[in-house]
């Protein structure tokens, strides 16, 4: 045994993070959590982005894990530091987004007291956490941080909250790290059924009208090379989910785009007549599905997912394959013997893509945010990190930036959190210095995080932020115009936006606007030039356009509505 | 259709919450849900009484094992079991009544475990569906009071060899 010095719970904390390899951490300090800064202060091996609301540091933390693949870190003290985590947290959980929260929390002696800033953040995020450790005993420590980092990095990746009172960081012991740990209760299976693998691959050959249905797993577990083979190798057709986009390449004939709710006709026409639908990756949300009963129905279903409860949660599958969604698709790669003539399936596709087209009213002069994403996506050609918010913007980002990379569309998806794009942005800048990073929001989500332009200014971020501005929040309004009687209940922010320019040049960006077709690609030009600090752009555009094709919530592909032939009627 | 779930969970900080929020969260039905020390010092034995179609159920014991803290998950509704549920009922007597409840508590195998001048305490142990009988057999005389312990549930057999075999790390 060599002789064993103690160390003081912060020091020890920052020793375990130098083991994960933790390069940036996200945050923002308080009472219970100055021991821990103390410490960071003389800390030299990561860096620490202070965030200006600890909602920005999460969706920072996501942002970073989702463009890079690595765990996200974040660190807040209790209280209102914690609660203001717990949006990120949710977001995360929901896309399976691994980051750890390491959250502070009152000394133990006060837990429970309704002591000064404190918060049950492990009971908080308890339903919206991977799982989560309170920290009783500065010895668990080495212990409990290597659990955290692995529970949320493996299998389905997740968030998980590590929380420490202050006295526990405030006490000393020695230094003890597990080499190795084991959690009896997590076993994530990655090797797929040998049997049911081969039951896939004969379906798939077999098939005469197969479809990939491709979810963000497939980017999470780096399967995009694979999913490529598969899918040239035999001529099948991609459709992808929000989170799945990137992880074939859009500029592919192969590629169907998206599928679901604002998904492509053709995507939903497919899905709805296939014979043989292989999910991989994807877990089957009423995004994407619609109304469950009419969802490709009559075709075999085979779902390969490392979530079990993935599995016949929404939809019934066929063939379930729990396991590494690359592993499966290699092994089902090397297993298909050859494909069956699929040419008339493909004419039937072509056919509905000819039928119904993406299109949007180019005549009448007026911008629409349709060509801004047109432009973008032609100057960048895929070689760009798109981080999006959530509304009609984010619909029209999937549907016409042309996406040919994995982890270059950064989006909030399963919660649908608006005001994620700013922050998540800044933490993709970090991770990411080969390429552009664009943050794409409405006026209306820009809004709920633009604190965090601050810190991007701070650090020199060069982020182009763009804001697509109509003046309303769109999505609401396209569900109120369509769905609500045309009332347009606190949706129209024409009288309350601010001036964005000057709120972009008040923070320190250089700040462009237009609400004019010929301006757009000469401002990219300048914001684009612009490479040592963010910038910020407006573009002003029509105030009342719809997101179209729109599948209605629980509706099926029969209710698609494809445009809007007089305010009050859609078909 | 009700299910006998028993699962074997870290005995950790929050691990009973943690099955309980996911009922919650889940909208699952939660009938009874017990908890106690097994042989071994830092596992736990839960045994929960839940329904739904097998849809429902097979999300059930999906979400149980995808809990961190849960180690192992069973459902004991196909397996031969040992179910048992203690009730303790305090009934109401009057003169005449009282030696016809000492007779339902020996036929229902009971114990009286309190009395006082208005009122009778039987402790009543068994599979519920013995507990159900009893408490319809008893609510004429007017229940004053009742506690269920909750079902706790064993597979009959190789209990000993069986938890030594879910431990083995091979099997984990």
């Amino acid at each position: 045994m060599v002789n064993k010095t103690k160390l003081s719970g912060a020091e020890i904390f920052f020793e375990c993070l130098r083991r994960e390899n933790v390069e940036i951490i996200f945050g923002y300090p308080g009472g219970a959590t100055l021991k821990i800064y103390e410490q960071l202060h003389d800390v030299n091996f990561l860096k620490h982005i202070l965030a200006r609301h600890e909602q920005g540091a999460t969706h920072m933390a996501e942002g970073y894990a989702k463009a890079t693949g690595k765990v996200g870190v974040v660190l807040v003290t209790s209280g209102p530091g914690a609660t203001n985590t717990v949006t990120g947290i949710a977001d995360a959980y929901m896309d399976s987004v691994p980051i750890v929260v390491f959250t502070g929390q009152v000394p133990t002696s006060l837990i429970g007291n309704d002591a000064f800033q404190e918060a049950d953040i492990i009971g908080i995020t308890r339903p919206i956490t991977k799982h989560s450790f309170l920290v009783r005993d500065l010895a668990e420590l080495p212990a409990t941080i290597r659990k955290a980092f692995f529970i949320a990095f493996t299998g389905r990746p997740g968030p998980v909250v590590v929380d420490l009172p202050k006295d526990i960081i405030g006490s000393s012991c020695e230094f003890d790290y597990p080499e190795e740990i084991n959690i009896r209760g997590y076993k994530p299976t990655y090797d797929g059924h040998k049997n049911q693998i081969k039951k896939a691959a004969k379906k798939i050959s077999e098939a005469e009208k197969p479809l990939l249905y491709v979810g963000g797993g497939v980017i999470m577990a780096n399967a995009s090379n694979e999913l490529t083979s598969l899918a040239r190798d035999n001529n099948l057709p991609v459709a992808m989910t929000l989170q799945g986009l990137g992880a074939f390449p859009g500029t592919d004939k192969l590629s169907l785009g998206m599928l679901g709710m604002h998904g492509t006709y053709w995507a939903n026409q497919a899905v709805n007549n296939c014979d043989v639908l292989v999910s991989l990756g994807a877990r089957f949300d009423d995004r994407v599905t619609g109304k469950v009963a009419t969802f490709a129905r009559g075709a075999y279903k085979i779902h390969v997912d490392i979530d079990p409860t993935a599995i016949d949660k929404n939809v019934l599958v066929d063939l379930p394959i729990v396991g590494d969604v690359k592993q499966v698709i290699t092994e089902l790669t090397a297993e298909i013997p050859a494909q069956s003539q699929i040419d008339n399936w493909w004419k039937q596709i072509e056919n509905w893509q000819q039928e119904c087209p993406l299109h949007y009213e180019t005549e009448d002069g007026q911008l629409r945010t349709q060509y801004v994403l047109e432009r973008i996506s032609d100057r960048t050609r895929g070689n760009a990190v798109i981080v999006t918010d959530v509304g009609q913007h984010q619909m029209w980002t999937a549907q016409y930036y042309k996406f040919t990379q994995p982890r270059t569309l950064l989006t909030s998806g399963g919660l649908g959190t608006m005001g994620f794009s700013v922050p998540a942005a800044i933490g993709a800048a970090f991770g990411v210095q080969d390429k552009p990073i664009i943050s794409i929001s409405g006026d209306g989500g820009f809004q709920m995080n633009m604190q965090e332009l601050i810190t991007a200014v701070a650090n020199k971020l060069p982020i182009k932020f763009i804001i697509i501005n109509n003046s309303f929040l769109g999505m609401v309004r396209q569900w109120q115009e369509l769905f609500h009687a045309g009332k347009y209940s606190f949706t129209d922010l024409s009288q309350s936006n601010p001036d964005f320019v000057k709120l972009g040049e008040a923070l320190g960006l250089p700040s462009f606007s237009t609400d004019r077709i010929d301006k757009v690609d000469t401002i990219l030009e300048k914001a684009f030039a612009i490479q040592d600090k963010p910038v910020l752009i407006e573009f002003k555009v029509v105030k009342e356009e719809m997101v179209f094709p729109m599948v209605p919530s629980g509706g099926s592909i029969s209710d698609i509505m494809v445009k809007r032939l007089n305010p009050k009627r859609v078909v | 259709m009700k299910h006998t779930i028993s699962l074997l969970v870290e005995n950790t900080f929050g691990a009973f919450d943690r099955v309980a929020t996911m009922f919650s969260a889940k909208g699952f039905n939660l009938h009874s849900i017990s908890i106690g020390e097994t042989e071994i010092r830092d596992i736990s034995r839960m045994t929960i009484v839940t329904s739904g179609d097998d849809q429902i159920i097979d999300q059930v014991v999906k979400q149980l094992n995808r809990l961190v803290d849960t180690i192992k998950v069973v459902d004991l509704t196909e397996h031969e079991k040992t179910e048992r549920e203690l009730a303790l009922i305090a009934v109401n007597y009057q003169k005449g009544s009282l030696e016809e409840l000492k007779n339902i508590n020996d036929i229902f195998r009971g114990s009286v475990v309190d009395i006082n001048n208005k009122s009778i305490t039987l402790e009543i142990t068994g599979p519920p569906a013995k507990i159900n009988a009893a408490v319809n057999v008893l609510m004429p005389y007017g229940i004053k009071e009742m506690a269920r312990s909750g079902t706790v549930a064993m597979k009959r057999g190789e209990q000993v060899k069986q938890l030594k075999k879910d431990l083995d790390p091979s099997n984990l």
